[in-house]
């Protein structure tokens, strides 16, 4: 039998074992448990699929190959290692963007091998192309743009140019124009190259006008679009391996772009074009004014309350990561848990910055995930919850998303910390959160402020339970 | 005989259900690592760009396919590590 005939048998089969790896490993990051050997999993069906590709006939060039892997494994590795776990939307961020230049880099490559050797792509193949460049080219700008916004780099306020709902879909248009001219004519190198620039201008376009506080939705699409990306530069090279694993992801940061929105009370196209269309409407007013007086606690009696509670929920929000403050907190429920308080952690679905960005936060300070508990799971347990501790969240506990019907979080899921006996909210001061509107928590009866830095706070309270003895 | 493209069509779609259906089951907690993990596996661009780089016969597409190959290594490198750096931190 001879062995060359074989080998492309082998390559296709060891690409099934390598996609077979990739969806198994997927379903075990369904349980914390087996969450790291599936991630494993999927890492050594990726060394499959590229050994594999080595393998393939035809393939010149190792030095070059081996050079592109050497650098990119190198920065990537740099990158994996120095990232801080609050950074982590960014990080994603910038992965989804070279995912969607590569993309684009590929689809450009195979374009100009067709141009120079003079003979014209498939169809098939010549539609994939454009659509890779389309959809790579918007990931990777508008990536570039969610990082700049998310780093910090830009404002986070969503950037409107003038007239830039026609300026949007004109170029959108364009795009979609000049790739139709290839159709007739599959070797245009200018129609190309104007799919390419607009494109890429388009990302930009795209991501621009979201804000800041809406970029977990963003990059969960652009994840998706990276996918995308991806399998449509396996349409091109007519590479299963390619168009499976894009097929993935491409469900996969649907299915997280779809959560985000639930879980923020938003269609997607408000998320995306909400401020394009807002440029004249204004704000929705009428939102009701709360009245009422705020109780003021300091440290040493919400110390008191704490210790001398049978029940305690922590509610941590984006403010309580943004001032470091995940360590000190659990040193604090850890205190009080010694003291023989049963101590859980409530998460709402958006906090943080991306979809489960808390988890990590409090895994990261040492709390076991058995102590985190979804909205879902939480919510019939406040009423019997004697503190609830609510750090540096703002609107995912506003009880005006049940009934004020003015309210813009009206019918958003809420934690519901209302229903408990006591509330006790750390705050730096009485600034509304995201959404910009009053929280009707803090004028409850039952809810009292303990204004200050939060990791100052806790630290201050942790020392006063200690000192209760 | 189909087309090998409409195949491909074919595995994309089936793919793409699968993708749902594996992927709706994950708890919220692990969302993060869930993104960073099928962000990971989207670096499987890395293939197409070896496949260009191995193939291509002139400066430009060598230059293209090697900048391919070295970006989507870092999508799959860092895309790993980073969630691997993140699973290790849950604890029972």
């Amino acid at each position: 039998m001879d062995v060359a005939a074989l080998l492309p048998t082998v390559i296709e089969l060891t690409y099934l074992v390598a996609v077979s790896l990739f969806i198994v490993g997927i379903k075990k990051l369904g349980s914390p448990a087996t969450a790291r050997m599936g991630n494993r999993w999927a890492a050594l069906g990726m060394l499959l699929a590229i050994a594999a590709t080595l393998l393939q006939q035809g393939i010149l060039h190792y030095n070059h190959i081996l050079l592109g892997l050497l650098v990119g494994s190198v920065v990537g590795a740099w990158l994996a290692y120095r990232v801080e776990m609050t950074a982590m939307p960014q990080m994603v961020g910038l992965l989804n963007g070279l995912g969607g230049a590569a993309s684009v880099l590929i689809a450009t490559g195979e374009f100009w091998r067709s141009v120079l050797a003079g003979v014209a792509l498939p169809k098939a193949a010549l539609v994939s192309t454009v659509l890779g460049v389309i959809i790579g080219g918007v990931t990777f700008t508008g990536s570039l743009i969610a990082f700049a916004k998310l780093q910090g780099w830009m404002t986070g306020q969503p950037v409107v140019l003038p007239g830039q709902r026609w300026l949007s879909a004109g170029t959108l248009a364009a795009t979609l124009g000049a790739g139709l001219v290839l159709w007739p004519a599959p070797l245009q190198l200018g129609a190309f190259g104007i799919v390419l620039v607009l494109s890429l201008a388009l990302g930009v376009l795209f991501v621009l006008p979201v804000g800041g506080a809406d970029m977990p939705v963003v990059i969960s699409l652009l994840n998706s679009f990276s996918g995308l990306a991806a399998a449509a530069a396996g349409f091109i090279v007519l590479n299963d391996a390619l168009v499976v694993s894009g097929a993935l992801v491409g469900a996969s940061g649907l299915i997280l772009t779809q959560i985000m929105c639930k879980a923020m009370n938003r269609s997607l196209a408000n998320v995306l074009f909400g401020a394009l269309m807002a440029q004249q409407a204004g704000e929705a007013g009428g939102v009701t004014a709360v009245k009422g007086v705020i109780r003021r606690i300091d440290e040493e009696e919400t110390a008191m309350m704490l210790a001398y509670a049978r029940s305690v929920v922590i509610v941590p929000g984006y403010g309580m990561a943004v001032a470091q403050a995940q360590h000190a907190l659990r040193e604090l429920a850890d205190a009080l848990e010694r003291r023989g308080v049963e101590v859980k952690y409530a998460i709402h679905p958006v906090a943080g910055r991306m979809p489960g960005h808390m988890n990590v936060l409090l895994a990261e300070a040492n709390v076991p995930y058995t102590q985190l508990y979804d909205m879902e799971a939480i919510n019939p347990e406040f009423e019997h919850t004697d503190v609830v501790l609510v750090v540096g969240a703002n609107d995912v506990v506003n009880p005006a998303a049940r009934h004020d019907k003015h309210s813009p979080i009206y019918g958003m899921p809420i934690l519901e910390v209302d229903k408990a006996k006591r509330t006790i909210v750390i705050k730096r001061s009485m600034n509304p959160g995201y959404s910009g509107i009053e929280n009707e928590l803090f004028y409850k009866e039952r809810t009292a402020m303990l204004f200050g830095n939060a990791r100052e706070v806790l630290t201050r309270l942790l020392n006063e339970v200690k000192q209760l003895a | 005989m189909v087309s090998p493209f409409v195949l491909a069509l074919f595995i994309f779609v089936l793919a793409a259900f699968a993708g749902f259906e594996v992927i709706n089951k994950v708890p919220p907690t692990l969302h993060t690592p869930l993104m960073s993990g099928s962000n990971a596996i989207s670096g499987i661009a890395v293939v197409g760009a070896i496949l260009l780089a191995g193939h291509a016969d002139d400066g430009l597409s060598q230059v293209l396919g090697i900048l391919a190959i070295a970006l989507a290594t870092v999508n799959v490198v860092g895309g790993f590590l980073v969630t691997d750096r993140m699973l290790q931190m849950f604890r029972r």
